[in-house]
């Protein structure tokens, strides 16, 4: 945190950081992330329901798209995917 | 308990868990989560029955295990709502992690623990090795006595919990209370959920977010907050620190809910975080948790009757523990025993005397103090070894004995 460090009685309370988890690029901790070959992808969401993180962005039409600064790189949606239309591309 | 005066209220009869069910049900919660199988008791089986019946305008939330148990009344209090769980024993034990989450997230979680012994050997009856292992987990702890009082301390956890921004645990005995029928006082539905209210979630400010403006601290698509992210040796020492004072500031919210609730009740629990009886000129006291300590106010009128000059001190409140109270009680007795319903392996006594014997350690008068490790696993602790206890610290009195640390009631 770039912010001034403030002390105890000056936190705001319940364990809230200064940042959404939004802000926090936990990307940066991938060595693999997806990559995805649209022409195999049947649409079928399994990936944007197992990802731990949230990370994939989906309409429950298109392609699911993976927000990549928030993708540490599990590789469950790889796994998971029926038509095997995820790579795991180190990076 | 002291009742001084009475409101119209319902005489039912009801076991201990089902006077916690009858709480929860006139105190405006919105969501219960719970395993609904062993270790869990009535508590939960009657909670569902109001929802099914349609009784309540609650959420109610069968879960795959008591760690998704609290996972969940946790996310449903971090999104505003009134939550409440109840489990036991192992239940409490793989509730662990969520424990210490939910208490330092600042989340009013409301929980009943029925005193059950953990495993192994698997036991299911009444000891406190269960809450007694979760009293570091930043938990407030209020013990109840019997059925009247688990209905009364679950009605004030929720204002307790929702002042002090901090779970309630309040916990009746397995069996002794949970299954025993009794005749318990029931508030009007209107009383209680006045007394209650709806629950207010406070407003912060995130400066380097939202600015100036105060926004409320809590899971909201509109002012989206994390609550406990990454914080590692930048802020994480502070943010303990502030939850211990947060413990701390509990003290005056505790006593302040308790008066309130005397007044709509009638029913008096003072001085609240214990209640002394007896003590007075008391040469000798027994200090315990919970239901056992009828039975030891019973023992104190008999040896009383003989001219012994002893007493009794109930703890209900284990955590904030309240060291200056203990320390001013004690004062002027020069013998305590302490009734222990629970190990600490490998330490010198159970819990209770560590606490209170550390209190004692600063107060000029110094009592000697004897610890009585009894009733694991539902053991009964009858009158006759309680008047041995009692008989074994005034001899003590004369002579000190050694060694400090007993076993009461368990074959050599």
């Amino acid at each position: 945190m770039s912010t001034p460090m403030v002390g105890w009685k000056d936190l705001p309370m319940a364990a809230v950081p200064f940042l959404s988890a939004k802000e926090y690029p936990t990307g940066e901790w991938a060595v693999f992330q997806p990559k995805i070959d649209e022409s195999k992808c049947v649409k079928c969401g399994l990936c944007w329901m197992y990802c731990p993180d949230s990370v994939y962005r989906w309409d429950g039409e298109s392609v699911p798209v993976p927000d990549l600064d928030h993708c540490k790189g599990c590789g469950i949606c790889a796994t998971e995917c029926p038509t095997k239309a995820i790579e795991m591309v180190r990076i | 308990m002291v009742v001084q005066k009475s409101v119209s209220q319902t005489m039912m009869a009801l076991n201990g868990d089902e006077a916690v069910a009858w709480a929860v049900k006139q105190s405006n919660v919105d969501v219960v989560a719970a395993y609904p199988i062993t270790p869990q008791t009535i508590i939960v089986e009657r909670i569902s029955e109001f929802v099914h019946n349609g009784e309540v305008d609650m959420e109610f939330i069968r879960v795959e295990s008591e760690h998704s148990a609290l996972s969940a009344s946790w996310g449903a209090a971090l999104a505003g709502a009134r939550a409440f769980t109840a489990t036991a024993a192992n239940g409490l034990a793989l509730m662990w992690e969520i424990l210490y989450i939910t208490a330092s997230t600042r989340t009013p979680v409301v929980m009943a623990v029925v005193n059950r012994a953990l495993s192994a050997p698997i036991n299911i009856h009444n000891d406190h090795s269960d809450s007694m292992g979760a009293r570091d987990s930043g938990w407030i702890q209020i013990y109840s006595e019997d059925a009247q009082e688990a209905y009364d301390n679950t009605i004030m956890a929720f204002r307790i919990a929702e002042e002090a921004m901090l779970p309630v645990m309040i916990t009746l005995d397995g069996f002794t209370i949970s299954h025993t029928l009794q005749n318990v006082s029931v508030l009007p539905d209107e009383v209680v959920s006045n007394f209650v209210g709806v629950r207010k979630v406070p407003r912060i400010k995130l400066p380097h977010i939202y600015g100036e403006k105060e926004i409320p601290l809590m899971l909201n698509p509109k002012y989206p907050i994390s609550f406990g992210p990454l914080d590692l040796f930048d802020y994480y020492f502070e943010h303990k620190v502030q939850q211990n004072e947060a413990m701390k500031a509990s003290v005056p919210v505790i006593e302040k809910v308790h008066r309130e609730f005397t007044e709509i009740s009638g029913r008096s629990y003072e001085p609240v975080h214990m209640i002394p009886y007896k003590t007075e000129d008391a040469d000798v006291v027994l200090l315990g948790l919970s239901s056992t300590m009828s039975v030891v106010r019973k023992v104190v009128d008999e040896l009383r009757s003989e001219g012994k000059k002893v007493g009794a001190i109930r703890l209900r409140v284990f955590r904030p523990f309240p060291a200056d109270i203990i320390r001013k009680e004690l004062s002027k007795v020069s013998t305590v025993g302490i009734l222990d319903r629970s190990l600490s392996f490998g330490a010198e006594g159970g819990p209770v005397f560590m606490e209170v014997r550390s209190a004692l350690y600063s107060s000029s008068s110094k009592p000697t103090v004897y610890d009585y490790i009894y009733g694991l696993g539902g053991r009964d602790l009858p009158p006759k070894l309680i008047k041995k206890a009692f008989n074994e610290l005034i001899e003590a009195r004369e002579e000190p004995e050694k060694p400090v640390i007993k076993y009461l009631g368990v074959r050599e």
